[in-house]
């Protein structure tokens, strides 16, 4: 890949619930065209974080910088949570899928372009009255929907709908859902959650393809280590809010602290492992 | 889910004591509405008295009913998808595909060819645009209600504006209803803007409650500025429409004479009733087309899920005020065009009951199916009038129709959703 530079500055990210800090001056940065997973135990504030970054949180302090392969910055703690997917081109999944359910498969990748070709029909005006240049951008709409439904092995279900797919199914579709809005940065929250091995497997594939043939630089939230390690660039852990680890999954793997965190440490070194955590 | 019914079916002596308890609660229910009433006694005092005879057979019709129902269904509710086969439900929706297309066709024609077929009956005219009305108005709070998904109990209140926008514009200004017409719905539209600004982030139940209040604040500022509506006499003698410009009547340069046919009052009506037929036609015309769009699509999306919306950039405020503008619009037109067609209104016309009407129809035709509420509207309205006789039954049979429908057919009489597109097999 190109020389480290990162796509997402986040510094001294702040998230508190009232009383509750959920995320406390996290700072990290994510490499563009790289694939960064945040990793942590059940309510460390992985989703929080996430939460944060595509808006549909307001931080209660700290600064997220994304940056476009053109140099062009957004703040994103400034902006609204659909400005983040349609001007800094952030997308994200869902930990529990959210998909329109009603809809079909298709109409599901289609709504994702809905900027695009709603410019397209001049905002409803000319697509009222079916002009060319709106037909041939639904045409390209739903082109990049097939594309993406090839690639997520779902092009026989495309007429069904959405909420009749099998479980592993709709994650894909979520995640091609994702993909159809252009995305320079992928946010994805736990996306082999409930997945057999076979299909982590797919996913991996389909995650490593997003990277390369298309440059999207991927976060991801997960619990499932194989995935993790395997794909992972960089991981960064965190544990009640704070950041406890940062690094290649190779040095991840052996850090002592994080071990600490997930399986946690025999009675007698618990103060030493205190101490050096800093609690 | 096919149930076999002989596995479900309950023995004898369990099939009574369920119609037993189904007729106690019955008795309790009948006992006071049905077994007492009371009477001018001889004193001409208010006496109480009995009517154990009606009581018995009402409660033994339940105890029957039920006792029927053990036997035949068990104690599995009765709905449709259990009743039927499961050949069917797989099928039902394709068969649906090919029927619906050519049933909305010969309805329309059945529209069309009406006041050709009933050219002499004033009242069936009549009746086929009262219904026409409420199609139209089905048809424009399907926008709001079934695409995107807002339930608007205060619809009535842009029906109101509409018909107190086109009286008022008509009647001081001198404008023609073809003029009027569009500033009518405009007018709507824009008190539909004004109300979804405050209602943005309300959903579901408190998205009701403060659409109802918008509606009956609507009614009461048109009961009481007495100096602009008229209050409760409310405004009369409000310009009737011109084909184009020639007046339905019997002077030179009117209708009749300028084609040369004898003058009739009848062609005033006939022209009402293909001019809200264009209209409620025109209504669904932009609907289909804008379910297509992406404005549409993410309308639909919008009841989907709102925050997958938000997540994929779609500006849902927008989306919000852009289907509460259409459906308000549509409103306005129809409202527009019940002025003209009455010649008089008054806040009476614009009370909750219609907007429960016409949420009715579009709830029971099948929320976002434009077949489904012609039809609940030809039904609704239809079956009023053929029940006008029994004018104290027909909210009973109102409400036992609303019943019914809820349990056999859940999602409304059509409540299979056409895809906006498909992915065409060819192309691969």
């Amino acid at each position: 890949m190109t020389p480290a530079e990162p796509i997402l500055t986040v510094e001294r990210l702040t998230m508190r619930f009232g009383g509750l800090v959920a995320v406390d001056a996290l700072s990290f940065e994510a490499q563009r065209g790289a694939i960064t997973a945040l990793i942590g135990p059940n309510g460390a504030g992985k989703t929080t974080v996430f939460n944060c970054i595509t808006g549909f949180y307001k931080p209660s302090a700290g600064m997220m910088r994304l940056v476009h392969s053109d140099g062009s910055v957004f703040l994103l703690e400034r902006l609204l949570d659909f400005r983040i997917a349609q001007l800094a081109h952030v997308a994200r999944t869902f930990q529990n899928i959210r998909l329109f359910s009603g809809m079909t498969v298709l109409e599901n990748l289609v709504v994702a372009q809905h900027n695009v070709l709603m410019a397209a029909s001049g905002f409803t005006f000319a697509g009222l009255f079916g002009l060319k240049s709106y037909t041939a951008a639904e045409r390209a709409s739903i082109d990049k929907a097939r594309y993406w439904l090839d690639r997520t092995h779902l092009t026989a279900r495309a007429d069904d709908l959405a909420g009749s797919l099998a479980y592993g199914e709709q994650r894909r579709l979520e995640i091609a859902r994702a993909m159809c809005t252009n995305p320079a940065l992928l946010c994805l929250d736990e996306p082999a959650a409930g997945l057999n091995g076979r299909e982590s497997a797919e996913l991996n594939e389909l995650l490593r393809f997003i990277r390369k043939e298309h440059g999207t630089s991927i976060l991801l939230i997960e619990h499932d280590m194989g995935v993790v390690m395997e794909i992972s660039d960089h991981i960064v852990v965190l544990d009640y809010g704070i950041k406890i680890a940062d690094g290649t999954p190779e040095a991840i793997r052996n850090d002592p602290k994080v071990i600490a965190a997930y399986l946690g440490v025999e009675d007698e070194e618990v103060e030493k492992v205190e101490a050096e955590v800093g609690i | 889910m096919s149930t076999n019914a002989a596995t479900t079916r309950l023995p004898i002596a369990a099939a009574l004591k369920d119609a037993t308890l189904a007729a106690l609660v019955a008795f309790g229910l009948f006992a006071l509405m049905v077994g007492l009433y009371t009477d001018q006694g001889p004193t001409g005092a208010l006496v109480v008295s009995t009517r154990l005879e009606q009581l018995t057979i009402v409660v033994g019709l339940v105890f029957a009913g039920a006792f029927a129902r053990a036997l035949i269904f068990g104690r599995e509710p009765v709905g449709f998808g259990r009743l039927q086969p499961a050949w069917l439900t797989g099928r039902a929706a394709n068969v649906f595909r090919i029927v619906s297309p050519l049933f909305g066709s010969a309805l329309l024609a059945f529209a069309l060819l009406w006041p050709v077929v009933f050219y002499d009956n004033r009242y069936l005219l009549d009746l086929g645009i009262l219904v026409l009305t409420y199609v139209m108005l089905g048809w424009g709070l399907n926008i709001v209600v079934g695409l995107a998904g807002l339930l608007d109990l205060g619809y009535v209140a842009f029906y109101a504006v509409g018909a107190y926008s086109y009286a008022l514009l008509a009647q001081n200004f001198g404008l023609s209803f073809w003029i009027c017409l569009p500033l009518a719905g405009i007018l709507a539209a824009f008190w539909g803007v004004l109300l979804g600004f405050p209602v943005l982030r309300l959903r579901g139940d408190y998205l009701a409650i403060v659409t109802l209040a918008f509606g009956e604040i609507i009614r009461l500022v048109l009961l009481n500025w007495q100096d602009l509506t008229g209050g409760p006499n409310g405004i009369s003698s409000i310009p009737r429409p011109s084909f184009f410009g020639l007046p339905f009547n019997d002077d030179e340069g009117g209708f009749a004479h300028t084609f040369g046919i004898e003058f009739s009052p009848i062609h005033r009506i006939v022209f009402l009733f293909y001019l809200i037929l264009a209209l409620a036609l025109i209504t669904n015309w932009v609907t289909l087309r804008m379910r297509r769009l992406p404005v549409g699509r993410a309308w639909e999306a919008m009841r989907e899920d709102e925050i997958a919306c938000r997540s994929l950039g779609i500006n849902t405020t927008n989306t919000k005020l852009t289907a509460f503008a259409m459906g308000a619009m549509f409103g306005g037109f129809a409202g527009a065009f019940f002025a003209t067609r009455q010649g008089f209104i008054s806040p009476e016309s614009f009370v909750f009951g219609e907007s429960a009407l016409i949420l009715a129809i579009v709830v029971l035709g099948g929320m976002g199916s434009q077949l489904g509420v012609a039809v609940a509207a030809l039904v609704m309205l239809g079956g009023f009038e053929v029940f006008r006789e029994f004018e104290q039954y027909r909210m009973l049979v109102f409400g036992g129709a609303m019943v019914a429908i809820m349990i056999w057919r859940p999602r409304g009489l059509v409540g299979t959703r056409e895809p906006s597109l498909y992915l065409k097999p060819e192309g691969k």
